[in-house]
């Protein structure tokens, strides 16, 4: 039985003519494991004939030593073809092996010209024209969803909307029911965080008993909204988005459109009320856990009073800092659930596309939190509530 | 009284995504009780024409006119009126995922009439009987088969016994067998029940099965070729409807 040859080329010249002779067995198994006759080798090797011969009019590839191939010297030999074109320098290949030629000749045809592919990587300077013409389009974008999804509320209001009321009481579930645990585990721990640093400084002056006082302040006013919104808009606000995305992917949303549904009233509407209602319900509870981690840090670590830490925390807590929580709270409601059915319903229709969007929609809620939380902030500073 | 009304009327219609081009001026009139095949090579913009008659998206020109009311040209309201006539079954059926395919034929009827639930469910379990899923009514779409999808996407989009149904590549994916089936189950719906089919398709066999008119969308013109019966396409059309309809072997000598 006849071993195979290892892969090998040889380059010569006849009358303007260069000759490569590809021989051996050129199958990529048997190319790997020899030093000489790699693909590359062969490409460089024609590419210094060009450039040493450089009347020669004609190359002729010839294989007819050759044992074996595959793919890869047809990716070499339509390399070196490419190269020669380029240069003026005409190519016969008609000498390979038939299935080689076949291939090749159907490599080389050229695609009808509205067919060929035209699009260009953009430069740094397009990239960044591009990305601030698109900007009118995204604010117009934003624009028209928030100005449907104010129509649709008002249809609500007038009892026109088409929601379903089953979508709705899942949704109430989903985004509030569902969430008392993790919202409950993390509020207690905020609690059992804030009286621990702030005991800290306060034992200096022998002031652990305003442990209680700080804790529900900054619980009920800021930090218990805050992270019920950041919590809900990483569970919540990333389920809206996915979801809304893959039933545009699925064309979910044209089959409701087609029958004259409107996705809006349909799958946005019961989402932002949902939150609406359910983000102020969660922080309330999410106010009242985090006093409680509070409490058992101030009552079992710092022993002071069960008695005097509820009294010291009645005496501070004022009914009104509840309201401005609660505020926060809706707002951020309206911005989770916003974020996420918008970047839903506007979703691409591939899958890296409901990737990006879920993102986005947890990005841009969580962003949002924090920036109007300093914007309410800042405007009760200012009325000094 | 309105029977000599075309069902629908396309003029000039011109179907773009942003300054990209896909068809222009389309001009073809669909008449009642037609099977009207809309067909072409891959890529040359069929469905985006489906969407664009099915109202899903504005075209960049010209106007669709279901009867005679333009579909573009009227309020949002009697847009979705029209809309309502009108049933899809999409290409992979487009079920709503959180509901089971009873409730998927019942949300349109819950919707849109006066009926007791009890008679909803009566007619989604009629409709899912019709199309040969009789026992499958709480299933789940991810619980069935894509070819069961699409017919339960059909079962659907008959809900409201529309007078024109789309089908986009009703044959896609499935086995030759149930393309058959369902190529029956089309002409069987025009002839009972006396409605108005539109298909987007490029499978050959179906369109001589199915089709009574047609329009032959070129991908390289970027328009409409001819618009006709294809039956008479084949003999008479243009060049290019002739080798589409001949799978391309018209110059290699006789067709099948």
């Amino acid at each position: 039985m006849k071993t195979a040859m290892q892969p090998d080329f040889r380059l010569s010249v006849d009358n303007a003519r260069i000759l490569v002779d590809i021989s051996g067995d050129w199958r990529r198994q048997t190319v790997e494991t020899h030093d000489k006759g790699s693909a590359q080798q062969l490409i460089q090797a024609a590419e210094r004939g060009f450039d040493s011969y450089r009347d020669a009019a004609c190359i002729e590839i010839h294989a007819d030593r050759l044992d074996g191939w595959d793919s890869l010297l047809l990716a070499a030999c339509l390399e070196i073809i490419r190269k020669a074109q380029a240069r003026q320098i005409s190519v016969s290949y008609a000498h390979l092996p038939e299935g080689m030629v076949r291939m090749l000749d159907m490599a080389v045809a050229v695609p009808p010209k509205d067919q060929q592919g035209t699009r260009t990587a953009p430069g740094f300077f397009e990239l960044i024209g591009s990305k601030l013409t698109a900007c009118p389009a995204i604010i117009q974008n934003l624009l028209e969803f928030i100005g449907d999804l104010a129509a649709s509320i008002g249809r609500f209001l007038r009892g026109k909307a088409s929601l379903s009321s089953r979508d709705l009481w899942n949704i109430f579930r989903e985004c509030g029911a569902d969430a008392l645990p993790i919202v409950t585990l993390t509020c207690i721990l905020l609690g059992l965080i804030l009286a621990f640093v702030s005991s800290m400084q306060l034992k200096l002056f022998g002031a652990e008993i305003y442990i209680a006082s700080l804790v529900s302040v900054s619980m009920t006013r800021v930090m218990g909204p805050v992270l019920t919104g950041i919590v809900l808009a990483g569970r919540t606000g990333a389920s809206f988005a996915a979801v809304l995305g893959s039933m545009q992917v699925n064309e979910e949303i044209d089959a409701l459109t087609g029958f004259g549904i409107s996705p809006m009233d349909f799958l946005v509407l019961p989402r932002v009320l949902g939150m609406a209602v359910m983000t102020p319900l969660l922080t309330l509870y999410a106010d009242i856990a985090g006093i409680a981690g509070g409490f058992l840090v101030g009552v079992l670590m710092l022993g002071v009073s069960p008695t005097a830490y509820m009294d010291n925390t009645l005496e501070f807590l004022k009914l009104s800092y509840m309201w401005i929580g609660l505020l926060h709270a809706l707002v951020f409601g309206f911005i989770i659930s916003m974020c996420g059915c918008y970047q839903g319903i506007r979703c691409g229709r591939n899958a890296s596309a409901v990737g990006r969007a879920t993102t986005t929609a947890v990005v841009s809620s969580i962003v949002g939190i924090i920036v109007s939380t300093s914007i309410i902030t800042i405007i009760f500073t200012i009325i000094d509530i | 009284m309105t029977s000599t009304v075309p069902a629908i009327t396309a003029r000039g219609v011109t179907v773009a995504y942003g300054a990209r081009v896909i068809q222009r001026d389309l001009n073809f009139t669909v008449q009642r009780g037609d099977i009207f095949i809309i067909m072409g090579g891959s890529g040359c913009g069929k469905s985006s024409l489906l969407r664009v008659l099915m109202g899903l998206t504005r075209p960049a020109a010209g106007s669709i006119c279901y009867g005679d009311r333009d579909l573009w040209g009227c309020s949002p309201a009697e847009r979705n009126s029209i809309m309502r006539t009108t049933g899809v079954m999409f290409q992979s059926g487009a079920l709503w995922t959180s509901r089971t395919l009873a409730e998927n034929v019942a949300l349109p009827l819950e919707r849109y009439t006066n009926l007791s639930p009890a008679d909803i469910q009566e007619l989604a379990r009629l409709k899912l009987a019709l199309v040969g899923l009789a026992g499958f009514e709480n299933f789940y779409p991810s619980e069935i088969s894509g070819g069961m999808k699409k017919r339960a996407g059909l079962a659907r989009a008959l809900a409201l016994d529309p007078e024109i149904v789309y089908f986009d590549e009703p044959s896609a994916g499935l086995d030759p067998v149930s393309s058959a089936r369902l190529d029956e189950l089309i002409i069987q719906l025009r002839d009972t029940l006396g409605m108005t089919v539109v298909v987007v398709t490029h499978e050959l066999d179906s369109i001589f099965t199915i089709a009574s008119n047609s329009v032959f969308l070129d991908a390289q013109t970027k328009t409409m070729a001819a618009t006709g019966d294809p039956h008479r396409l084949i003999k008479n059309g243009p060049e290019a409807v002739v080798e589409f309809l001949t799978r391309g072997r018209s110059r290699h000598g006789e067709p099948k």
